[in-house]
Parts: structure tokens; sequence; C-alpha cells
């Protein structure tokens, strides 16, 4: 037991030893919050925790996370990381957005950033990360509706808030874009762009509902669905699995999900991918030269900050021309030629 | 009460009420089962390739986060504050032989009822807004558990059975509750409430130390709960009825004692307390309402009346261990990097060995009395 003691302590002398010397990129902690999806989700809180993976492996810097396991964690957590430890705290989701503010205002010295949320008038000490996921989605929503067999498609939301039902609008506008271009009449299931309602699980953790709202527009005759619920989204991946892809399919959101689900990667037509990785990367980045300032990071289609993954094992199905097509609207998207809204 | 049926209620209160022996199932057994609960959570840990070192540093990481600050026990305090009003509902419940499986659903009920209050009539003074926002939780919560009670005085459905199924429908009922208009917050299409007035709030207790730290004077009525079940309970001929029927539901009723009533008060008094704990929790944590605002606390509270032996110390005891657990699990995560389900982990297991005090009795057999044991047997 002693022998345990003196190891622990140890490195506890080190970390003060250091604190007295000048701040180096080893001094520096980026801490993250994750939502109630967990940090292993596979899309939403792990891309942006890969962010700060990236940031330990190319600078050099300390990372923690603090996994949030209900909504009433939020406030807790972000508490539970201030005191000087962290040299800049990343919240993630648009449900922390009240919380971290609260907490920024009460911290003035202390750097937050924030995944999915831009507060207006801006917080000088808030760095809001967010994403033109439209784009990427339209474009997915075109690619669909030039796969789909049945003329249907589906897709549902965790909590209809604007960073979900973003994706909800751009594939919905994508797949209008193809009706209209090709004469084809696809109805998408589980959004309506006007109304503002849909199909939402709210929740961000269920796989179970993931897989019966996938069940219930299968029924409706969906064969490629769009779930944008993070981890949600793999319950209905499973269903797919079991049905076979060539009655279901699914799109991914946040990362390739065709490189991070590999047990069910074969059932992803592509992914929307949102680099969160890489805008806080960039966040950690400017911390840690001083550069950090309150306001926006946006991340487009241009900046590549949201992309239309690889169709990878899926590839020979897509044909060439659809391929064609959706480079002339990527292009069309970056030059402002095609408008992803109405 | 005539002389008989005095003589009779005497002795049917020697029965219903434990005995002086129990302090070792009351106080030792609890403590082991903590301590062989950490020592197996070590094991879970190197079981998932952390090294020593690492669950050294997270154990001391769950002490220091628990009570090793004035931020961590404030920390310790509010986690425990719901946990404990809730669990003394369902303390009160097992004291009358009613497994009340609703609280999460009595919670979610109350503390919509709360945020509904406490987001209306503006300009009221605090000291009538919050005790109203107050009330109308554990009025919301007594009446939804009422159900289950009504249920299974009149009818002898299970109380286990239609608690279940309310929690279900209480899910959908928020979710319901936080779209409509009247409710949901302006320019929000997602469930969440309008912010609860200042007015209802329950005011924070150390924002001159420190704004950061969150400790409200949710704490106070949850001590003043535990004093009000623990004079129900052992002073009043109420709470007697309560336990007479749980002990011996038949000899109760032999006793004159109206058992249908009965089973519907006490829910409805387990409802309350679990209303008042969603109360807490939406006019004192998140000063809203969203649909996880439960956040497991029902469920939490079964296991803490159970580790409390269902009386109102212990329950208030347990509470805080558990509460210290969230809190000091956070700094373990932290600190360590260990995750979180470890804490999940580690309250199964006490939970484990509470339930089953001979398993402690055999793993630590000199820490109890063999004249005790031999007696008991």
């Amino acid at each position: 037991m002693f022998r345990l003691k003196n190891k622990l302590l140890a490195p506890i002398a080190g970390v003060g030893i250091l604190l007295g010397g000048a701040v180096s990129a080893a001094d520096f902690t980026a801490c993250q919050v994750t939502d109630t999806g967990g940090i292993d989700d596979n899309s939403f809180n792990q891309t942006a925790w890969k962010g700060v993976l990236d940031a330990q492996e190319k600078l050099g810097i300390g990372g923690r996370f603090l996994e949030s396991q209900a909504e009433t964690d939020y406030e807790a957590n972000i508490v539970s990381l201030l005191g000087g430890q962290c040299d800049v705290i990343i919240t993630v989701g648009f449900l922390l957005g009240d919380a971290t503010k609260a907490a920024a205002e009460a911290n003035p010295d202390q750097k937050f950033s924030i995944v999915d949320y831009a507060y207006d008038p801006a917080i000088p000490n808030i760095l809001g990360q967010v994403y033109a996921t439209d784009e990427a989605a339209f474009m997915a929503g075109y690619l669909s509706a030039g796969m789909t067999e049945t003329g249907i498609l589906g897709t549902f939301g965790g909590i209809n808030i604007p960073p979900v039902t973003i994706f909800m609008d751009g594939f919905v506008h994508g797949v209008n874009y193809h009706n209209a271009q090709k004469g084809t009449s696809v109805t998408v299931l589980g959004w309506d762009v006007e109304s503002r309602e849909g199909l939402f699980t709210n929740n961000f953790d269920s796989l179970d509902d993931g897989r019966a709202y996938a069940q219930n527009l299968y029924d409706e005759g969906a064969d490629i669905v769009l779930p944008v619920a993070g981890p949600v989204g793999l319950g209905s991946a499973a269903l797919a699995d079991e049905l076979g892809v060539d009655k279901l399919k699914i799109i991914g959101v946040d990362a390739d999900l065709y490189l991070t689900d590999p047990a069910k990667q074969h059932v992803y037509l592509t992914s929307i991918t949102k680099r969160m990785d890489a805008t806080v990367l960039s966040v950690i980045e400017a911390a840690l030269e001083g550069t950090f300032e309150g306001g926006l990071l946006v991340g487009t289609l241009a900046n590549g900050g949201v992309d239309l993954a690889p169709f990878h094992d899926m590839d020979a199905m897509v044909s060439d021309e659809l391929k064609q097509e959706l480079d002339d609207i990527r292009q069309g998207i970056i030059d402002g030629s095609i408008s992803v809204g109405d | 009460m005539n002389e008989q049926t005095e003589k009779f209620s005497e002795k049917l209160l020697q029965r219903a009420a434990p005995g002086r022996v129990e302090f070792e199932d009351m106080v030792v057994v609890p403590l082991f089962a903590v301590i062989v609960a950490l020592i197996l959570g070590a094991f879970a840990m190197l079981a998932t390739d952390v090294d020593l070192a690492t669950i050294g540093r997270s154990y001391i990481a769950l002490v220091v986060g628990s009570v090793g600050s004035v931020s961590a026990i404030s920390e310790t305090l509010t986690a425990a504050t719901p946990l404990v009003l809730a669990s003394l509902g369902m303390a009160v419940g097992f004291r009358a032989g009613l497994f009340n499986i609703g609280a999460e659903g009595q919670l979610l009920i109350g503390g919509m009822a709360a945020v509904v209050v406490g987001f209306n009539f503006a300009g009221m003074p605090a000291y009538f807004h919050l005790p109203l926002a107050l009330l109308a939780g554990a009025i919301a919560g007594g009446l939804y558990a009422g159900i289950a009670g009504w249920l299974r005085a009149a009818t002898g459905a299970h109380e286990v059975i239609s608690t279940i199924m309310l929690n279900l429908m209480s899910y959908l009922l928020v979710d319901y509750i936080l779209s409509l208009p009247v409710v949901q917050r302006e320019g929000r299409a997602d469930p969440i409430s309008k912010s609860v007035l200042d007015s209802a709030e329950l005011p924070r207790l150390l924002e001159w130390i420190d704004p950061n730290l969150r400790l409200h004077s949710g704490l106070f009525v949850m001590l003043a709960a535990v004093a009000f079940v623990y004079w129900l309970l052992f002073k009043t001929t109420f709470g007697f009825e309560f336990r007479a029927s749980g002990a011996n539901p038949e000899a109760a009723r032999y006793a004159g004692m109206r058992s249908g009533l009965i089973i519907v008060i006490v829910m409805a008094f387990a409802g309350a307390m679990a209303g008042l704990a969603g109360a807490n929790q939406t006019l004192g944590v998140l000063g809203r309402a969203t649909p996880g605002f439960s956040a497991g606390i029902g469920f939490d509270a079964i296991a803490i009346a159970l580790l409390g032996r269902s009386h109102p110390v212990g329950v208030l005891m347990a509470g805080l261990l558990f509460g210290a657990l969230e809190a000091g699990g956070r700094q373990m995560q932290v600190d360590a990097g260990v995750s979180v389900d470890l804490i999940a982990i580690i309250q199964a297991l006490i939970i484990v060995f509470i339930a089953a005090p001979l398993l402690v009795r055999k793993i630590f057999p000199w820490g109890f009395q063999k004249k005790a044991r031999a007696g008991k047997e």
C-alpha cells in the first residue's frame, strides 16, 4: 500500500514542478463534456472527441472528457471542470447551450467552445462551432433519390433542434431537386419542411428506438433511411443488417460510419460527415497560440467542414452518371449556383 | 379505542417495529457491503486493463470529489437531495408493504407541475410562489401515484405492474406536455419548457462563496421531509397503521384498520415525496423541464430505501452515500479517465450485498457477534 502511495505521489509532485515553469503544450489541457450519447457513440460525440485526440497527438496537449448520463449532468459536469484545470472546455451539442452560457458568464476568464450552438449576441469567451450540414445532406438526398427503388425515402431525428433538422432540410431539398431535374416523384417520410414537424425519438441514446423507427419507415415502403440521432442510428443499422441491404440502406451522419461502425459497415450507402474533429482541433490550436476569441467557426462544403463520405462497398451500385451529377452539384453548391434551401 | 384493542395494538407494534439486535443489519452489513463493492470495483477495473496506479488514483478522486472540498460537498448534497426525497416515499411504501416502482414517473409528473406553476404567476412574491410550486409538485406526484394505489385497493391490480405502466405513460405525457404551446419555450421546436421565474426558484445557498456552487435550499426541504417521515412513521397513529398493514395486512384488517384507504394514502404520500424530488430538480437544479430530467433518480431511490432499511435516518445516510458516489464518480472520470459506468457497477454491487446479508456475514465472520447470529437463527 505504501509503495502504491509513493507511485501516486511522484506524478503529482511532477505536475507541481511543471506548473511553476512556463506554459507549454504539455501543460495545456482541453476538456470535453459529451451529451447523453456518450463518448463512444460512433458518431457525434466520438467525432468531436477525435479532435481532442488529434490535438494530443499533434500538439502534445492533455485531454480529458466527462460523459453526461442525463440532462441534469450538463451543468454539474461543466462545473466540475472549472477551477483552472482546463485551458479550454468544449461542450458537445446544442442541448448544452444554456448550461455553457451560464458557466461562461459566471467564469469570464475560462475559455469555452460549443459544438452546434451560435449565441446571438456572441459571448466573448465562447467560440461556437456550427456547420452548413444541409449542403452535404442535399447531396445525400439527391443520391438517395437516384438510388431508391420504391420511390420512398425515410428520415427521423433525435430531438427537434436546428442542428438535427438542418440535416433533414438539406436531405428533403436534395430529393426535391432530383424530382425537379429528373421528373421523378420520390417522397421523403419523417420530415415536413414547411410545418417543421416530423419523426423524433426525443432522445440521443436509445438504440431500440432507432430500430423501431427504421422499422416503421421500412413498413411504409422506405428503402433508404437517414437517422439523424447519433448512436440511435446504430439500431437502424442493425435492422438493415437483418433485412439485407437490398431491402434497406442507411445513411450515416456526423462521422463516416463505414469506418467507425465496422461491424455493420456494409449497410451504409454513404455518410453525411460533419468534421467536428477538424473544428475542435482548430479551436485548441487557437487557444494554444493565444489567438482564441469568442464568435463562430462555420464548417461548409467549401472548407471541408461538411462532406459526403465515399460509397465504399456500394461504390459499384452507384452509376457513373449519378456520380458525375453529384460532382456537378458539389461545384454548384460551392460556387452558389445551386441553393440548398427553398 | 378501548382497552382490549390497545393491548392488541401494542403487541402488534412490537412485531412491526425492528428489534434492537438489528444494529448489525442496519450498520455493519451496509458498511461491509460498501467495502466489498469497492474492492470488487477495483477488480472490475483491473479486468478492463486499468493499471493499479490509476485504480488508486480513481479511488482518491472518488473521495476528493465527494467530500474533499466545499465544491465537492456542495455537489454531493445537490445530488443527494432528490435521491433522499424520492427514497423517503419509497421507504414509507416498503413499511406499508407496497412496492412502488413508479417514483420515476411520479417525479416527472411532479416536476412538470412545479415548472408550470413556476413559470406562471409573474409578480407573485417568492414567499408565496415557491411554496406553491413545491406544493403543486407534491400534489401532482401524489395524485399520479394515487392512481396505482386506487387500482390496487379497488381492483387488486398489483402496484408493481401498474406503477411500471404509469412510468411508461409519464415519459410520453411529459413529451406531450412539453410540446404544448403554453408550456414550450418560445422559439424552440424541441421539448423544453419555459424558464422558471426567479420567484419560484429554490435559492442557491453558497453563491456568496463561489457562483459555481450549485447547492440550493432544496436541502432544507429534504431535511424537513426526513424529520416529517420519522414523525409520521413512529409517532402517529397513521404511521402505526402503515407499518401494521405492512407487517401483517390480515391482522391490521381485523384490528379495524381500513386497508384499502391506507394503500391509497401510502401510495399518494410516496408519490408526493417523488413529486417533491422532481420539483427540487426543476426548481432548484435546472430552472426548466426537458424530457430527461428524472435521470433515473426514481430507480436509484428504490436501492437507497433498501440500503437505508426503510428508516428515515437510514435513507438519509444511504442517499448521502449515493450522492457522494455520483459527485465523486464525476471527479473519478476527470482525474483518472475511468468510465463513469464503473460507479453504476459499484452501486449495483452494494445493493447485491445489502440484499444478501448472509453472504456478507459469511465473508466477514469476525465482524459479527456469534451470539446475535445464533439468537437470530
